[in-house]
């Protein structure tokens, strides 16, 4: 599978040699698991293993919490309660799952962001980030989903203001906000169809991985120095490369450890720290909440979603342009949207003949303005829409598309990148000298 | 011309920080020291059993407790009263409409505490000490709850305590002043004063301490299985910091080889 040279499975006994001519799966397991991995990984690396972890407890957490769950709007609230009191375990398991949401996002936007400095989107590695950016986005939508499901304030509020985001489209929104939720408004059967598809796009989201690995596996994991295993022999790949087992696993597994101690101190001490207090009290759909705020992960795109107000120039005139179609609640959508999409095109607009940032001196101090960005934009998410809220939502904003449509492009022309070194032994053995052959 | 624009923006600043507290947004929450705060924080048996007389004896008669089943007061943990003494409580304080006997009956420790509503009626407590944050700043970033808790509890004893003796009459129904309310007025009228409860251990029954033991209380319905959830919590953390001491010992010796170090392990 692996275009990197290294030993294949070969099968021993006589039962093996039958299965492998019937099913190779015991070589398929064996060459995924003994791909060879760049031997210079940092911890950066470790996040890809916390997320499969993640992924799997979710689906774990959440199948079991589906046996006591009922999806009726006069039930879901009552049935969560008794899973807080009357299940067995259940109040782990549903701040498990509740606060697993919150480690799944953590994890990704660290994946995500150490994808953009160390330049792992960059060919030939393309199909990976747009895989990867399709799992975020189905991630996106399985929280916001599941969130809707305990039926409380919060749930039935901001799934009506997410479904109104689709409203704003222009001719079809009206028709497109009431076919998802299955009627004018929040109700019984928007309940049923997020449960159902809560329950469904995990799957899809395991699938996706899936491929997300195969198509990693097939260029070769990306590395801190951005520069490619040698693929001349297997001797000559075996000196940037160790086996993926057992050196990344346990190491990665010690990362998993590290995140899974804070992760179980939050679940055990402070489990309701990242959620919102609204959402113990049932869904009203006559009382609407002071503030509507989304989780935490969704704050940066929320951000730029309100950042184009009607006020804005680019808003008015992209307004005036299209005849009224595009107005400042669609141009929002289209920004929240295109906020995503300009990080999956990011393989085609950074222009660097470099893949790494270690070797960008002016990249990493814009990289690093684009992750003090998202975190501004993350707390300016939550806050009311007031000056100097409104400002700092639309530089913010700004800044984010011009990293990606400006910054990028132009950098790969002017930027004076530095030498990286010609193979990762060599990086490798200025990290331990004593490294042996 | 810059003097007078970071004048304007400190202004501006001020008026929307503090626009938003005198527009109540944000109520005045006094930070108490309870009991079960903290990762070792546990619920005091005595102060919920006072603040189970003090909701039975005030709050019951507006507000319903209706996720809460009358057997957990048995539970460890919580009140933990004997059997026999649940079962008195239900039934002497609480009826409810059986279908069979198409009639009322004393409550039995099967059922719920009541569901109470209708005109002039509360909210139900049985998740009002989650679902209120006493603290949110700073800036908003919700940073203080690390260290003072999400305040739910100090919410409800600060509302009960925030009274100040003025009212209003709004569209026919009269609103009491309290500073602890978001926007500042309520249609509860001030319910507690010293002495009101008479408590079975003689503890000191002034307004401060029923407010304290009844947001306590609150507190358990709201969150029955902390100590459970503490403890489990422990046990994960204790067993996942001995697993990934393992594991970085293991990792150690595994790429010690390949980095070239001598381990004296």
């Amino acid at each position: 599978m692996s275009g990197i040279p290294h030993d294949h499975y070969e099968p021993k006994t006589g039962f093996e040699k039958w299965l492998n001519k019937r099913l190779p799966v015991v070589g398929l397991l064996y060459d995924t698991l003994m791909i060879p991995t760049p031997k210079n990984l940092n911890w950066w690396w470790i996040w890809g293993i916390v997320l499969t972890f993640c992924l799997v407890m979710q689906i774990v957490t959440g199948i079991i919490l589906v046996m006591h769950y009922t999806p009726h709007v006069d039930m879901a609230f009552a049935s969560i309660e008794h899973i807080m009191r009357d299940v067995n375990g259940g109040h782990m398991l549903r701040y498990i799952h509740a606060n697993g949401a919150s480690l799944f996002f953590v994890a990704v936007y660290i994946h995500i962001f150490r994808g953009l400095f160390y330049g792992s989107y960059k060919a030939p590695r393309e199909v990976t980030w747009i895989i990867g950016m399709l799992i975020y986005l189905m991630m996106m939508a399985t929280g916001f989903l599941g969130y809707v499901l305990p039926w409380g304030q919060m749930s039935f509020w901001g799934a009506t203001v997410i479904t109104g985001l689709f409203g704003a489209i222009p001719f079809i929104g009206e028709g497109l906000q009431t076919w998802l939720l299955g009627g004018p408004a929040v109700d019984n059967a928007t309940l049923n169809r997020f449960f159902s598809l809560h329950y469904l796009l995990p799957f899809v989201i395991a699938a996706l991985v899936a491929v997300h690995i195969w198509a990693f596996h097939t260029t070769g994991n990306n590395n801190p120095t951005g520069v490619e295993v040698r693929r001349g022999s297997k001797e000559e790949a075996e000196k940037d490369t160790l086996p993926f087992w057992p050196y990344f696993v346990i190491k990665d597994l010690v990362g998993l450890g590290i995140v899974l101690i804070i992760f179980f101190a939050i679940v055990g001490f402070m489990p309701n720290y990242l959620g919102h207090p609204d959402n113990y009290i049932e869904a009203n759909p006559l009382a609407t909440p002071a503030h509507i705020v989304p989780e935490w992960y969704y704050l940066p795109f929320y951000a730029i979603l309100r950042a184009f107000t009607a006020d804005v120039w680019a808003v008015q005139a992209v307004s005036f342009l299209t005849g009224g179609i595009v107005d400042a609640k669609f141009f929002g959508v289209l920004a929240m949207f295109g906020a995503i999409f300009v990080m999956a095109l990011a393989p085609w607009l950074d222009t660097s003949s470099v893949r790494s940032g270690q070797y960008r001196p002016a990249f990493k101090w814009w990289f690093r303005l684009l992750v003090i960005d998202f975190i501004v934009l993350m707390w300016v998410g939550a806050r009311d829409t007031n000056f100097p809220h409104d400002w700092i939502s639309l530089i913010g904003a700004t800044y984010w598309f011009a990293y990606f449509l400006v910054i990028l492009p132009l950098l790969g022309l002017f930027e004076k990148p530095t030498t990286p070194p010609a193979t990762i032994e060599e990086d490798f053995k200025a990290h331990y000298p004593g490294a042996a052959e | 011309m810059i003097k007078k624009l970071a004048t304007s923006a400190l202004v501006a600043l001020a008026l929307t920080t503090g626009g938003a507290s005198a527009a109540g947004d944000e109520g005045h929450i006094e930070d108490i020291a309870f009991s079960f705060e903290w990762p070792f924080g546990t619920y005091d048996q005595e102060q919920l059993r006072r603040g189970l007389k003090v909701y039975t004896e005030v709050c019951a008669a507006c507000h319903g407790l209706k996720y809460v089943p009358l057997r957990t007061l048995a539970d460890p943990g919580g009140p933990h009263y004997t059997e026999d003494e649940v079962r008195a409580y239900a039934a002497e304080n609480f009826t409810i409409y059986d279908e069979e006997l198409e009639d009322d009956r004393p409550r039995k420790p099967s059922d719920f505490f009541p569901t109470v509503s209708g005109e002039g009626m509360g909210p139900d407590l049985s998740l009002m000490a989650k679902a209120r944050a006493g603290f949110h700043g700073p800036a908003g970033t919700g940073l203080n709850q690390l260290f003072r808790g999400m305040g739910g509890a100090e919410y409800i004893a600060s509302f009960l305590l925030g009274f100040n003796g003025e009212e209003d009459e709004v569209a026919g129904s009269v609103l009491y002043g309290n500073t602890a309310f978001p926007g500042g007025w309520v249609s509860m009228p001030p319910q507690l004063e010293d002495g009101l409860v008479d408590y079975d251990d003689g503890h000191n029954n002034s307004a401060h301490h029923m407010a304290e033991d009844v947001a306590a209380f609150l507190m358990w319905t709201a969150e029955p299985k902390m100590m459970a959830r503490k403890q489990a919590g422990f046990v994960s953390v204790l067993l996942l910091v001995l697993l990934t001491s393992l594991l970085y010992l293991t990792n150690k010796k595994l790429w010690a080889p390949h980095k070239g170090k001598q381990l004296d392990l």
